[in-house]
């Protein structure tokens, strides 16, 4: 599957999966958050990196060991659900995590420049959505008024 | 007033561009109409009964001439004729064009205006005291915090997907509240502590809708410098809180009042103690470049004349009346704050057209330093006019039929939209409106009644603000048929208070006599002519205006119907 990641389009390296065996399997697995919670010792040790897929209900603080994952995606449920925003800002300023940070679910390109504001820097488009078009998304902005996770600095400590 | 550099500029005319490319991609098909929905309500455009409404930031009610006679061209090229001045402090065109949107955009970026975050689950615009600046009871102009928090809320890419609208009204005038800053969901009071040191009061969680609910402080004290990271903070736990399963619910209100105001602070100060950077700390700088956008404008010196006074007791019996109503007083001695009131016999309440626009402006570059701000009684205020040209300003406003000397009274109507214009309607308001003003049009009855707000809603959504009239008139559907509930005891001030139903609801042809039965129950009971009505009704209570309206205060008779 194509997603886009650091604003270019790739091949994803890493798999959603679900039950037990498909997780064995997988080099990368992303697993649900309950399934992590439940048998983190052992997914850490088997797999070269792991990822974790986190529900929009869920704050950083649900998240057990968050500096071991390589990878978090946050669930859209909606493209309306804007919990995921205020998520990744946290996981990123306050918990310092610097591994791929990943929206996934009902993500439409005209979220993609405020996701990647928040500190997500990998997307997994709507299904049927074109990626190239995603790309342009991120430069329709050349100047922002507020602090965010690439500059803490809002425009008035700038100007 | 505020002027973009090129920063500003930039934000805006980017932010158009962007709007085609998504309206392209909406007619492609690339977006859905429900995702274009929150896209479209962002940019200002909203779906009515008949047509697109096209809604038009105004920044804390502040406009130039310059703006008001771009407002009444793309009144005059783009919709009928004339445009409709909010609650808000904002205004409405109610019949553009969707391919003319585009264009209204550009026009209104060539004078530095927008519609971006008037509508949609996002930071709305902000709105403040309309005598901002000029009101002798100030302790200091919040205009430059509502555009410092214009900017940072413009485009917040953490808070554009809330659960539900999120509005904040800031005052600097502790003695009297003009911005309704208890019914917004961050209301802000600028204050002074122990220490001689300013900074805001911060009030959380007030509204209107259908769950009427008085904001409750949530930070008695904060300093200044923290004010942007503190707002952050407050939405960030409605954010991540708020309910999303049900957009009745969905408000900040619903979310204070379920975890009680005590545990709704503790856990924005633990989200402050977290989050709050040194960068986010706002500087001296800043202040300064703003504040010195809203210096005085070149005031001359003149002499406090009492002529106001004269002008009362003058043999103009009209223009003492307007002067009465419609003058306010300014901190600067010899210069007023002139009301104008669009609220005019047969004319739906906020409604303006080009023509008067085009007026105003004129009136503005002459009267008042080129500056117009908009109230949200959806009225015009001129704030810089030489106390000595009142009566010749009022002789070219009476000619241009803006001459009414109704402010703050009984003609000094709010109503929403109503049947006429919206699906969620019950009742019609705008006909009931002209109906009332109609009814009371008699200067002397409007003087004797003195100062009182009627406010009416076509449904429970409460976009006419019924809960904060004085007297309240909500519309609901009783087996099919138009009724009225009447209110009375609703304030948005200082002395904030939500109304509540008189009885049982009134048919269409009822109504109106019970609002003059309400009045003429007032004037006889009332201790003196200075007791306002308000204050009666505190003072008796409901019995007196039941027995007027209903013939009895029998709870059984009177009693308010579920609507
Ligand atoms: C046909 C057009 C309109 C529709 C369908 C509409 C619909 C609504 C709805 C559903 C709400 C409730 C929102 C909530 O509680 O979360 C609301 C609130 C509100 N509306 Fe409207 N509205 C319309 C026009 C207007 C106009 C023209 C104005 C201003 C003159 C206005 C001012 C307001 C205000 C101030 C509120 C907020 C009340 C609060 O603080 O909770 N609305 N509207
Ligand atoms: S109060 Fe009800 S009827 Fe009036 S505009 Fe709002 S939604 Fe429509």
């Amino acid at each position: 599957m194509k997603i886009i990641r650091d604003r270019t389009i790739v091949d994803d390296d890493f798999v959603h999966v679900t039950d037990g065996s498909e997780q064995a399997a997988a080099t990368k697995p992303i697993v649900p958050l309950a399934e992590y919670v439940k048998s983190r010792e052992t997914l850490l040790a088997r797999h070269a990196a792991v990822g974790v897929r986190v529900p929009s209900d869920k704050l950083p603080s649900d998240i057990p060991d968050l500096q071991r994952l390589a990878l978090i995606a946050i669930e859209f449920p909606k493209f309306t659900d804007g919990r995921g925003y205020s998520v990744a800002r946290m996981l990123r300023q306050r918990h310092a995590y610097r591994g791929e940070l990943r929206a996934v679910g009902w993500v439409l390109r005209d979220q993609l420049l405020y996701l990647e504001r928040c500190g997500f820097n990998a997307f997994e488009m709507k299904p049927g959505k074109p990626l190239d078009s995603g790309l342009e998304a991120f430069s329709e902005f050349s100047v922002r008024y507020q602090a965010d996770v690439d500059d803490p600095r809002p425009l008035y400590r700038r100007r | 007033m505020y002027q973009y550099d090129d920063y500003d500029r930039r934000i805006i005319t980017e932010r158009a561009q962007q709007f085609r490319g998504q309206v392209s991609r909406r007619l492609s098909g690339e977006i859905t109409e429900e995702e274009f929905k929150p896209i479209r309500l962002q940019n200002g455009l909203y779906m009515q009964l008949h047509a697109y409404m096209l809604r038009v930031a105004i920044p804390y009610g502040l406009l130039s001439s310059t703006q008001v006679r771009k407002l009444a061209h793309i009144a005059r090229t783009y919709d009928r004729g004339y445009a409709h001045l909010t609650t808000r402090q904002n205004i409405q065109y109610n019949w553009p064009k969707l391919t003319d949107v585009p264009s209204i955009l550009d026009e209104l970026a060539s004078v530095e205006m927008h519609a971006v975050q008037t509508s949609g689950n996002c930071v709305r615009n902000i709105t403040a005291d309309h005598f901002a600046g000029i009101a002798r009871d100030e302790l200091e102009d919040p205009r430059p915090y509502c555009e410092i928090l214009r900017q940072w809320s413009t485009f917040h890419p953490e808070f554009a997907n809330l659960p539900r609208k999120f509005k904040i009204a800031i005052t600097g005038a502790p003695g009297e509240d003009r911005a309704a800053v208890r019914f917004h969901d961050i209301g802000l009071r600028i204050v002074e502590n122990a220490a001689g040191e300013r900074g805001f009061e911060v009030l959380v969680g007030g509204g209107l809708g259908r769950t009427p609910v008085i904001a409750e402080v949530v930070r008695e004290f904060l300093p200044k410098r923290h004010f942007l990271s503190f707002i952050e903070s407050i939405l960030r736990v409605y954010n991540l809180h708020g309910r999303r399963d049900n957009k009745f619910k969905a408000r900040i209100k619903i979310l204070v009042t379920a975890l009680g105001i005590a545990e709704f602070r503790r856990r924005v100060e633990e989200d402050w103690e977290a989050s709050r950077t040194p960068e986010l700390e706002l500087t001296d700088a800043e202040v300064a470049r703003v504040s010195a956008f809203f210096a005085p404008p070149p005031y001359e010196s003149l002499p406090a004349t009492d002529r106001v006074e004269g002008i009362v007791l003058g043999r103009d019996r009209e223009l003492g009346n307007w002067v009465r109503n419609n003058v306010f007083s300014h901190k600067v001695p010899g210069y007023s704050a002139v009301v104008v009131s669009v609220k005019k016999q047969g004319i739906p309440p906020g409604d303006v057209s080009d023509t008067q626009m085009d007026a105003i402006a004129s009136l503005a570059d002459r009267y008042s330093f080129g500056h117009v701000v908009v109230t949200h009684t959806q009225n015009l205020v001129l704030p810089d006019v030489k106390t000595a040209e009142l009566s010749k300003l009022h002789a070219e406003l009476r000619a241009l039929d803006l001459g009414e000397a109704n402010a703050n009274k009984l003609t000094d109507l709010i109503t929403c939209p109503g049947l006429d214009y919206c699906d969620l309607a019950n009742a019609r308001s705008i006909p009931l409106s002209l109906e009332i003003a109609e009814r009371f049009d008699r200067i002397d009855y409007l003087n004797d009644v003195g100062d009182v707000s009627i406010k009416i809603s076509g449904c429970i959504n409460a976009c006419g603000h019924h809960h904060v009239g004085n007297i309240g008139i909500l519309g609901i559907d009783k087996r099919g048929e138009e009724f009225y509930q009447l209110m009375l005891g609703g304030s948005p001030g200082n002395d904030a208070s939500i109304g509540k139903i008189l009885g049982r609801a009134l048919a269409q042809d009822e109504i109106v006599d019970a609002v003059e039965k309400v009045l003429g129950r007032y004037l006889e009971i009332r201790e003196s002519t200075d007791e306002r009505f308000l204050d009666t009704v505190r003072r008796v209570g409901f019995d007196p205006f039941k027995v007027a309206v209903y013939g009895t205060a029998d709870p059984l008779e009177a009693a308010g119907d579920a609507a």
